[in-house]
Formats: C-alpha cells, sequence, structure tokens
C-alpha cells in the first residue's frame, strides 16, 4: 500500500473548540500527529470523538483554534479541496447503495480527480485489489458482508492519495469475526507511513499499532503519549476509571 | 323498445365503435400520449427544481416552493387548465401563434410540477444524512453530491409515486379540451365525444373510456412491480458500464437500515 502514502503530511490540531449551542463538545483539544505517525483516540462515549475528527477534515467548521496540515493552517482553503486531502472512513461505511463496489470508488476520482474512464477504473481496481476485493467490483455494497464494506469505503478514501486519514470507530458496526480483517488493513495502512488519527475501542489495536493514544475525555485530550505510557501508567483517575471498564 | 335495450345500444352501438375506433386509435391515442408524455417530462424537471428549491438552505426558494405547490394543488386543474390556456393566449400569440396546444401542455405540466415536487422531496428527504457526509467527506461539494448521491437515491424510492402521477396526467390530458383544440389536435376523450354529440350515442366516449383503462392499468401494475422491487431486493446484473445505474437499483434490506 505504499504507492497511496508517500505524500503524508503532519498533523496538528491547536486548541480546537466547537459548541453545538449550549452544548460545549470540544474545548481546547490539542493533537499533534507527526508525519507518519498514528494516532489512536479513545476516550467514553460522547466525548467528542467523533466531533473532533469532523473539524479536522472541517465536515463541521470550529469555533476556535486552528487545524495545520504540514505546518499550515487548511481554515482558510477550501473545504473540498481540504477533504480529497484527508481521508474519512464512518463506522457505518456510507458507501453509496445505488451504485455498484467500482463506480463507488471511481465517482470521485473522475469527477474530482479528472480521471477518464479508463485510468479511474484501473486506479480503483488497484485499490481494491490491495484490501483483497478485487472479486467484488461488480457487486452492490448491499451484497458483501460489513468488513468488505468497510474495506471498499477504505479503499474508497485511498483512492484519492489522501495525505492524512481519518477512522470513527471504523470497525464498531462490524461482527467479531469481521474486525480482525478491517484492522488488518487499517495496520498495513500504518505501517506503510500514513498519518492517521483513529478513534477505536479496539485497545489491542491502539496498543500494538498507535504511535501516541489520546485520551478524550468531557471535550479535551486529558493524557496522551506512547501507548505503554498511556495503558500501563495511566495518571488520570478518568482515565484509570475508563480503562478499568474496557479493558 | 324495452330500456334495457336502449340502454344497450348507448353504450354498446358496435358500429358506433367501429367507426370511431380509426380515429380514436390515429389521431386520440398519439395526441393522448404527447400530451401526457410532455407534461410528464417538463413536469419533472420543473417538480425537481421545486423539491431542490424546497430543501435549499434559502428561505426565499423554500417559501417560493411552498406558495408554488400550494397553489397547483390547490386549484381545480380544470381551473388552472382554462386560466393558463386563455390567459396566456396573448403572449402565446405571440412566440407560437394562435394554437392552443402548448399552452395545454404548460398547463399540465405546471400542474404536475406541483405534485411531482412533493413526491422527489420527499423522496430526497428519506436519504440519510450519512450520504451526503460520506459525499462530503470525498471533497464533493454540497451541489454535487446532491446530484450524484442524493437525489439519484431519493428519486428511485419514490418512482411507485411517480408513475401514479403519470395515471394522473394521461387522464388529465382530458381537460385541454376546454382550450378549443383543432380536429388534427383532439384527444381520446375529446374524439369520443364528438362522435357521441353527432351520433347521439355513447358508446364512442365508452370506447374512449376504454382505451385510457388500456393506459393506465397497465401503470398501476407497473407502479406495484415496482414496490414490490423496492421492497424486496433484487441482486445486482453485475453491469458498472451504466452511468446512472438506472435501470439496476437494488434496494435490499440492507440499504434501508
Ligand atoms: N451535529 C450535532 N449537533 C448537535 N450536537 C451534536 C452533533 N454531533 C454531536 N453532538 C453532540 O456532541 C457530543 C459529542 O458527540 P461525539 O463527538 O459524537 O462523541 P463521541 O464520538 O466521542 O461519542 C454529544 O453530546 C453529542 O450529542
Ligand atoms: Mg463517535
Amino acid at each position: 500500500m505504499t504507492a497511496a502514502t508517500t505524500t503524508s503530511v503532519s498533523l496538528d490540531v491547536r486548541d480546537v473548540h466547537l459548541a453545538f449551542g449550549p452544548n460545549r463538545v470540544l474545548r481546547g483539544v490539542d493533537l499533534s500527529v507527526p508525519r507518519g505517525a498514528t494516532a489512536c483516540v479513545i476516550g467514553p462515549s460522547g466525548s467528542g470523538k467523533s466531533t473532533l475528527l469532523r473539524t479536522i477534515n472541517r465536515l463541521i467548521e470550529p469555533d476556535r483554534g486552528d487545524v495545520l496540515l504540514d505546518g499550515r493552517s487548511v481554515l482558510g482553503d477550501d473545504p473540498d479541496a481540504l477533504r480529497q486531502r484527508v481521508g474519512m472512513v464512518f463506522q457505518q461505511f456510507n458507501l453509496f447503495p445505488h451504485m455498484s463496489v467500482l463506480r463507488n470508488v471511481t465517482l470521485a476520482l473522475r469527477r474530482l480527480g479528472k480521471l477518464g474512464a479508463d485510468e479511474a477504473d484501473a486506479v480503483a481496481r488497484a485499490q481494491l485489489e490491495l484490501v483483497g476485493l478485487a472479486g467484488k467490483a461488480n457487486s452492490r455494497p448491499s451484497q458483501l458482508s460489513g468488513g468488505q464494506q468497510q474495506r471498499v469505503a477504505i479503499a474508497r478514501a485511498l483512492a484519492l492519495r489522501p495525505e492524512v486519514m481519518l477512522f470513527d470507530e471504523a470497525t464498531s458496526a462490524l461482527d467479531p469475526e469481521l474486525v480482525k480483517g478491517v484492522l488488518g488493513v487499517m495496520a498495513d495502512l500504518s505501517a506503510a507511513g500514513m498519518t492517521m488519527v483513529v478513534v477505536t475501542h479496539e485497545m489491542g489495536f491502539a496498543r500494538q499499532v498507535a504511535d501516541t493514544v489520546a485520551f478524550m475525555d468531557r471535550g479535551v485530550v486529558l493524557e496522551a503519549g506512547p501507548p505503554e505510557a498511556v495503558f500501563e501508567r495511566a495518571g488520570h483517575p478518568r482515565l484509570r476509571r475508563f480503562l478499568d471498564q474496557v479493558l | 323498445m324495452d330500456p334495457l335495450s336502449t340502454l344497450w345500444e348507448t353504450f354498446f352501438d358496435w358500429d358506433a365503435m367501429r367507426e370511431a375506433l380509426p380515429e380514436m386509435l390515429t389521431v386520440g391515442l398519439p395526441n393522448t400520449l404527447i400530451l401526457a408524455v410532455s407534461a410528464a417530462l417538463l413536469g419533472s424537471v420543473l417538480g425537481l427544481l421545486l423539491a431542490v428549491a424546497g430543501i435549499s438552505r434559502s428561505r426565499w426558494l423554500r417559501w417560493t416552493a411552498r406558495v408554488y405547490t400550494d397553489v397547483f394543488r390547490g386549484l381545480p386543474a380544470a381551473a388552472t387548465i382554462l386560466l393558463i390556456g386563455v390567459g396566456l393566449a396573448p403572449l402565446g400569440m405571440q412566440v407560437w401563434g394562435p394554437d392552443p396546444y402548448p399552452l395545454g401542455i404548460l398547463a399540465l405540466s405546471l400542474i404536475a410540477a406541483a405534485y411531482i415536487g412533493e413526491i422527489f422531496r420527499s423522496g430526497i428527504q428519506s436519504v440519510e444524512a450519512a450520504q451526503l457526509e460520506g459525499a462530503r467527506a470525498l471533497g464533493f461539494s454540497w451541489a454535487d453530491a446532491m446530484r450524484l448521491v442524493i437525489i439519484p437515491q431519493g428519486i428511485r424510492r419514490v418512482l411507485p409515486a411517480w408513475v401514479n402521477q403519470l395515471i394522473a396526467l394521461i387522464k388529465d390530458s382530458s381537460l385541454v379540451y376546454f382550450l378549443g383544440l383543432v380536429a388534427s389536435q383532439r384527444e381520446l376523450f375529446r374524439i369520443g365525444q364528438d362522435y357521441a354529440a353527432t351520433t347521439g350515442n355513447e358508446s364512442a366516449l365508452l370506447l374512449a373510456g376504454l382505451c385510457y383503462l388500456a393506459l393506465t392499468v397497465p401503470l398501476t401494475h407497473v407502479v406495484n412491480w415496482i414496490d414490490r422491487r423496492l421492497r424486496n431486493g433484487r441482486p445486482a446484473t453485475g453491469s458498472t458500464e451504466d452511468d446512472d445505474d438506472t435501470a439496476s437499483y437494488a434496494a435490499t434490506e440492507g440499504d434501508r437500515r
């Protein structure tokens, strides 16, 4: 999967604030992910993890703070162009059910990447091959298992050659036996040097793959560091309580 | 003559029917189809614009769509056709001459647009927000995401209701006779009515009715068929060449979570 990752960049989230009305969901989030590194974000439900990812690719505009790629703020950029640089994978896959698997992947390549039909097909098939789904190009998403659908969603994002990848609980909707295949694809991508932010409840994955683990609680990153530090020497009582519950 | 056979001859005079049949098929049927199909096309385009206006972020667009829909759904079709056919006749005169036929199509289209707009809007709004988010996350603008991802799914979901609207149009096309069509422009109903008026016998009108049923009853079955297919799903065809995928939608349980 090296081909897709040669252009990855560093990501910095600085003091990001966001409120939905009176609900202050992000209250000064900081997160640094060096080029090619993987940060896993853990924390209780409702702590603002999904919202944080959405402010990074500006599906939601932060009220305050900054998001930097390669040291440069992206808040002044065209959001549509930014989203082609920052791939995102969702818990519910969000594949387009009325299109074939292949067309799910080629749609953005053709409309946004301005590739011709044949070129887009070739890129998409190569990407599907990398996630082990070359044989499913002509299927509908609904004919695939959840794990296969999520791998298609990953292929769809990677086909655009993003510089950063965001994963929002990519395996939470999957049957247990399908989780491994998707985590495997993500681990390969991380090893290949993609800069990634992974919101996950898979502590084993965080321990093995993450360079940084960030614990989010009530809209802030309470603790962040290498996996050993966060998992073995948890300082904050709320982090200890969280780990007691999930481990 | 006993009343029963009078009744029989009034409605089932085979000779009267046979006499009307050729004109019914060569003039009436094509005209009914031209009126209904062109109004369906124009009405669907306008309806789509109304649907998009109805969900747009601009309050003025939403309000305009709302008022339009309320007015054209609220008026009797006959009144709308007469108002537009007569009211716009001077304008039509300048553009294409005294022919009332285009104004008839326009009026039918404007009425259909109000209903089709509501049908499309409900379909588009039924598409999960996650689909829009998925498309936006890939870098599609709001407009592209709507055009490529949301609207095609939404319209598929309401195809049965859209076909019902075609049935309504076929029936309503009979109302353009108000506008005074020349002989070659008469649709099914008008031809039946003319024969009935000259012969004093209703059989030709009954024949016109049978022609309408021949068009509308199969369409109701098309509705049921699409409905069943949307409900039960159907395996994909494996074709990826069709750019719009209009012919091969498979809405299975998986899609309707
Ligand atoms: N679009 C939204 N509008 C209003 N409130 C929202 C929206 N998205 C999330 N929230 C709220 O923000 C808080 C954090 O949500 P989220 O980021 O999804 O948490 P997590 O992903 O950590 O479970 C929750 O209280 C949720 O109700
Ligand atoms: Mg979440």
